[in-house]
């Protein structure tokens, strides 16, 4: 991806997160996601209905990586189904560890594909990933 | 000779603004370190050959260093642990753990960094006491007026920095002090971020016990001093049984421990570290304590002033005293900053620097923080600024 559009991509996102913001409602799944080796703190809820993920909102403070990476992965995950969505973490979370992956799924999370360069900043951008991750197995596993 | 020079940690074009993590060494410091490795290795109180009385005679005369340089009426108050993080644990522990009983409490602050938090909170689960936070004024400061509204009849302790790592205020410890022994209440003192950086009397003081570590004072890391009243110390539950400590001991169970300082000091000791922290000991004084706050004072004034010159930065604690400043550029969030400076090979620190319960306090949660010490210069903190001035570019730089 060219460097400008990557960037800008990243900073939209940070300044601009989407879904930021939590909400008091009946049928959200909370996910904690605490970056242990810095200081990202992250918050998200999910609400999965028939399925189909209705709707991801997060907030918490973090380094632009990792609040953009949020606002990122809301957008790739939201309508999708569990499955499908599990596909797109892990075809992303292949991107950063610089393994095979499909980067005609990732949209905008392309942004983060030259991330392996610094790799001190890995865990910023695998950070909400790897939590919603864990939550959507989580979910597969009770339902 | 220009003391730069005497760290060559500081030929490596950085600049180091992180001295509240841990400081650099001199070369004197890391000289004794090797020559007691390479010339006389032994371990302390065991053999009766040279190197191991060499050993003894090293180990023995850096801890009469640290007790001059804390002017400790007498080096068995001089104990030797790993840092100022074992040394409160062992207070906590190995003191009050024995004396602290049900509704007894304990005076914190919320700025207090989590070595002397966390071993209070396991202890309260124990002993079913209890933590109280003395009211921080306006500037996160402690004043004695807020200790004596917070003293109740069941205060039996109070717990608190001399400095503290993110505020960098200087507690009025030696009114505090006055006031608790007044009542009856004993006062421990973190000196972690204070024994480096000013001159720490504890006889003048007359604080209970002092914590404090040696790579923050231009020592070695892995050592550290726990100080203490003889008295006290000498009631204290060794934290550590073992070698060393003990005088005699049978099979059925009964133990004889030995007298202060070795029975607080079980198994073989760090014995280069502590050799390393008398010769760090040795360094400040002839470079002067009193000297050393007084530059760091003046280069903290020029820092702050210079900060505040730039309108997108704001600085957090500006009254304190110490070289310690927490600021943040506007609307950055603190890693990103520390990101950026990292690439003009400026170090800072980003976070909560382990005062996870300040932000209670001070609504912001993270800061960048720089931790000056007597080498840092003028000239770096202009180098500082100008890149600050010019940070308009930051994410181009860091994204
Ligand atoms: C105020 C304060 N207390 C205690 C400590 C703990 O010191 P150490 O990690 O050397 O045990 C620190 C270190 O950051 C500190 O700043």
């Amino acid at each position: 991806m060219d460097a400008n559009l990557r960037r800008s991509i990243i900073l939209d996102n940070y300044q601009n997160p989407i879904n930021r913001g939590l909400i008091d409602e009946e049928g959200y799944i909370k996910v904690n996601a605490n970056n242990e080796s810095c200081i990202d703190e992250l918050n998200f809820i999910i609400k999965i209905k028939d399925n189909i993920i209705e709707d991801i909102r997060f907030d918490g403070e973090a380094c632009a990586i990792a609040t953009s990476a949020a606002s990122v992965m809301i957008k790739a995950l939201i309508h999708k189904n569990v499955d499908e969505a599990l596909n797109i973490i892990n075809n992303y979370e292949n991107m950063i560890n610089e393994k095979n992956y499909d980067s005609k799924i990732l949209g905008e999370a392309n942004a983060y594909d030259e991330i392996y360069k610094q790799p001190n900043r890995k865990k910023c951008a695998l950070l909400s990933w790897s939590n919603l991750k864990n939550a959507l197995e989580q979910f597969k596993k009770n339902n | 000779m220009n003391i730069r020079e005497e760290f060559p940690m500081l030929s490596k074009n950085i600049i180091y603004f992180d001295n509240g993590a841990t400081t650099f060494k001199p070369q004197m410091v890391i000289d004794e370190i090797c020559d007691y490795y390479k010339n006389y290795s032994a371990n302390a109180h065991r053999g009766d050959y040279n190197i191991s009385l060499k050993t003894d005679m090293m180990y023995e005369n850096a801890r009469k260093k640290i007790k001059d340089l804390i002017n400790a009426s007498s080096a068995e108050e001089i104990i030797f642990t790993s840092g100022a993080t074992e040394g409160l644990n062992m207070v906590v522990e190995g003191f009050f753990g024995k004396i602290l009983k049900e509704n007894d409490e304990i005076l914190l602050t919320k700025s207090e960094h989590a070595s002397n938090i966390l071993p209070w909170f396991r202890l309260c689960k124990k002993n079913k006491c209890k933590i109280k936070y003395i009211d921080l004024d306006e500037n996160y400061k402690v004043t004695l007026d807020n200790v004596q509204k917070a003293v109740s009849s069941n205060t039996k302790v109070i717990s608190l920095a001399h400095i503290t790592n993110v505020v960098g205020d200087i507690r009025p410890i030696k009114e505090i002090v006055e006031y608790a022994h007044s009542l009856g209440i004993l006062v421990v003192v973190d000196g972690a971020q204070s024994v480096p950086h000013m001159k720490v009397d504890v006889q003048d003081l007359d604080c209970d016990f002092l914590a404090f570590s040696g790579h923050k004072m231009c020592g070695p890391t892995g050592i550290g001093v726990l100080y203490g009243k003889f008295d006290l110390l000498d009631s204290m539950e060794p934290y550590n049984l073992g070698g060393g400590m003990n005088l005699s001991f049978s099979s059925t169970g009964e133990v004889e421990y030995k007298s202060l300082p070795q029975r607080l000091e079980a198994g073989t000791p760090n014995i280069a570290g502590a050799i390393g922290m008398g010769a760090a000991a040795d360094y400040l004084k002839i470079l002067d304590l009193d000297k050393i706050h007084e530059y760091e004072v003046k280069l903290r004034e020029y820092l702050v002033m210079k900060l505040k010159a730039l309108d997108n930065i704001e600085v957090y604690n500006e009254s304190s005293e110490s070289g310690i400043v927490a600021f943040n550029i506007k609307n950055i969030f603190s890693q990103d900053t520390a990101i950026y400076l990292n690439d003009y090979n400026i170090c800072v620190r980003a976070g909560s620097h382990c005062a996870k319960i300040l932000k209670d306090e001070l609504e912001i949660k993270n800061t960048c923080r720089i931790s000056l010490y007597f080498y840092n210069t003028k000239e770096e903190i202009d180098k500082l600024i100008s890149v600050l001035k010019n940070s308009d570019t930051l994410f181009n730089q860091i994204l």
